[in-house]
């Protein structure tokens, strides 16, 4: 054989092999997203919206977790996102040459990649224990921790993004510093950090883990934050493992929400990332 | 706030001291440097430099690339401080008071000493806002007043016929010549003493190149000019005194017709005739 015939042998042998494995992660999405789509809109109605989490064999919906999720989600970025701006933009504009900076950074991966189970028995020991009982505080806490680590990330890479030679304009015409970053570094910058805070709701809006531990379940409807607090994610979790047949099509209506809206939350962030390189 | 750097209503056109000044020959240093040497880490970038910024005149500086004319430039505006490393020795005074004093307040001397770049760096906001934004922050003007601070920055520029009806359009959609015009508005806007130019028209096509040179050589009756240059040309159009520099030294500083006729350094001679560089 001669070596290019053998070349050609190999170059189709990779080529098979990646062919295969694309199609086997498609094959496996497209399982997963047309059960999700199937179960989920034929289990879909308008009592999902409207009706509490019922009782084994009752009629219901999932209102008080839609609400429950909204409230902490919304709680839990409130807290998250200002503290990862503001470490993100310390990073990037006053430290960036410093080694407090690199030091912050290689924690701030760690956390990024930690296991979200730890951050709920985290949140757990300090305040589920503290206060003796589970709250929707606790939970949004948890969910905060999960924001900080990304919305750090991106605020940091986007300034960093932002060109040099518009910062030493700013410089140029004697602006202070905390204006040039306000007025400039972040204008310059905003679709990248709108983007950055999307993907942190996409990513805390799923999470089950950390809400188990913290914000557990509630039955009835509540908006009370000091209380356990019902959530899309723990809901489905417990409704699908049970064995009742409208519990787990409750679970199937739960999974088909929450996708969609971080589907549209990551589309939003697409969108806004694309506007920015256009430019 | 230093009262001298921000005139509450300072000439954006020339007055007839000006053109006496320029009329009779007299000059006087508005910036002296002197014994100037300048570290990027270790390496010495600027060797005992000495260079005079004649009031009201245009110094270019000219050399080949790497021999220290942008770093020179940054130091006199203190652009340097902004990154870790870099540091500079000597002295730059301005009307006698030394720029490098470490307790100066750097925001006044930036508003002073205005400086203009290679790439035209408009704010990512309006045209209009583009101007105003710098304006505010040293002085509490009026709408009306701001608005006239705007056209007449826009005007000082030339460029106001060309943005006067889409003021409220971005910065950024400008032309890359109408853009560098907006800047220097912006830098013109707060009324300093000196502008730098940082080589204003190498990103320019020749017809943007030739209304910056036009408006430099309006410019020059209000403002202490330094432009640094790879242009031999445009240093001989705009400037009146010639600053040559090579390998971190100053070779050569003279009156620019003398230094493009009659270099007394070989290596002068050299260069401007293209023997290298």
């Amino acid at each position: 054989m001669s070596l290019a015939t053998a070349r050609k042998l190999r170059s189709s042998l990779a080529m098979a092999a990646c062919v295969a494995s694309a199609a086997l992660g498609i094959a496996a999405l497209t399982i997963i997203l047309g059960a999700l789509l199937w179960n989920g809109f034929s289990s879909l109605n308008l009592a999902v919206f409207t009706q509490m989490t019922p009782p084994p064999g009752a009629a219901g919906g999932l209102l008080n977790a839609i609400v429950g999720s909204l409230i902490m989600t919304v709680l839990g970025v409130a807290i998250g996102a200002p503290l990862g701006l503001f470490a993100g933009t310390y990073m990037a504009e006053y430290g960036r040459y410093s080694r407090v900076t690199a030091v912050v950074r290689f924690i701030n991966d760690i956390l990024l990649s930690a296991p979200s189970i730890v951050i709920g028995l985290f949140v757990y020991e300090i305040t589920v224990l503290q206060m003796g009982h589970f709250s929707a505080y606790a939970g949004a806490l948890a969910l905060s921790l999960l924001v900080v680590p990304v919305v750090v990330r991106t605020t940091e890479d986007m300034l960093n993004l932002v060109p040099g030679s518009l910062r030493e304009a700013a410089t140029a015409l004697g602006l202070p510093r905390s204006l040039i970053i306000r007025h400039v570094a972040y204008k310059a910058a905003r679709a990248g950090l709108i983007t950055g805070l999307l993907l942190a709701v996409a990513r805390v809006s799923g999470e089950t883990a950390p809400l188990l531990f913290t914000a557990l379940n509630n039955q009835f409807w509540s908006t009370n934050l000091n209380a356990p607090m019902s959530s899309l994610p723990v809901v489905i979790f417990q409704f699908a493992m049970s064995p009742y047949k409208d519990w787990q099509n409750l679970a199937w209506a739960g999974a088909l929400l929450i996708t969609a809206a971080v589907l549209a939350l990551s589309i939003t962030a697409r969108i806004l990332g694309a506007q920015k390189t256009s430019k | 706030m230093n009262e001298n750097s921000v005139p509450s209503d300072g000439p954006l056109v020339a007055d007839a001291g000006a053109y006496a000044a320029l009329a009779s020959g007299a000059k006087s240093e508005k910036m002296s440097i002197r014994k100037l040497d300048f570290f990027y880490g270790d390496n010495r970038a600027l060797k005992s430099v000495n260079v005079p910024l004649y009031d009201r005149r245009v110094t270019a500086f000219i050399g080949p690339s790497g021999c220290g004319k942008s770093t020179l430039l940054r130091v006199l505006n203190r652009m340097y401080d902004l990154y870790p490393g870099q540091r500079a020795e000597g002295e730059v005074l301005l009307d006698g008071e030394n720029v490098l004093d470490p307790r100066l307040d750097l925001n006044a001397l930036r508003a002073r000493v205005g400086m203009v770049f290679q790439k035209p760096t408009p704010f990512p906001m309006t045209i209009y806002e583009n101007i105003a934004f710098g304006v505010r922050l040293y002085e509490k003007l009026s709408k009306t007043e701001m608005d006239e601070r705007v056209e007449r920055a826009l005007r000082g520029a030339a460029i106001w016929d060309e943005v006067k009806d889409k003021l409220n359009a971005s910065g950024l959609s400008l032309s890359g010549g109408q853009q560098q015009r907006l800047c220097i508005a912006r830098t013109v806007a707060i009324q300093p003493e000196v502008i730098l130019f940082d080589e204003p028209c190498s990103a320019l096509d020749p017809i943007s190149t030739a209304k910056i040179e036009e408006l430099i050589d309006e410019l020059r009756l209000d403002y202490t000019i330094a432009i640094v240059t790879h242009n031999m040309q445009q240093a001989v159009r705009v400037s009146q005194h010639t600053a040559f520099m090579y390998l971190g030294e100053m070779v050569e500083f003279g009156e620019t017709d003398q230094i493009f006729t009659a270099p007394k350094e070989p290596r002068t001679q050299d260069y401007i005739t293209g023997r290298f560089g």
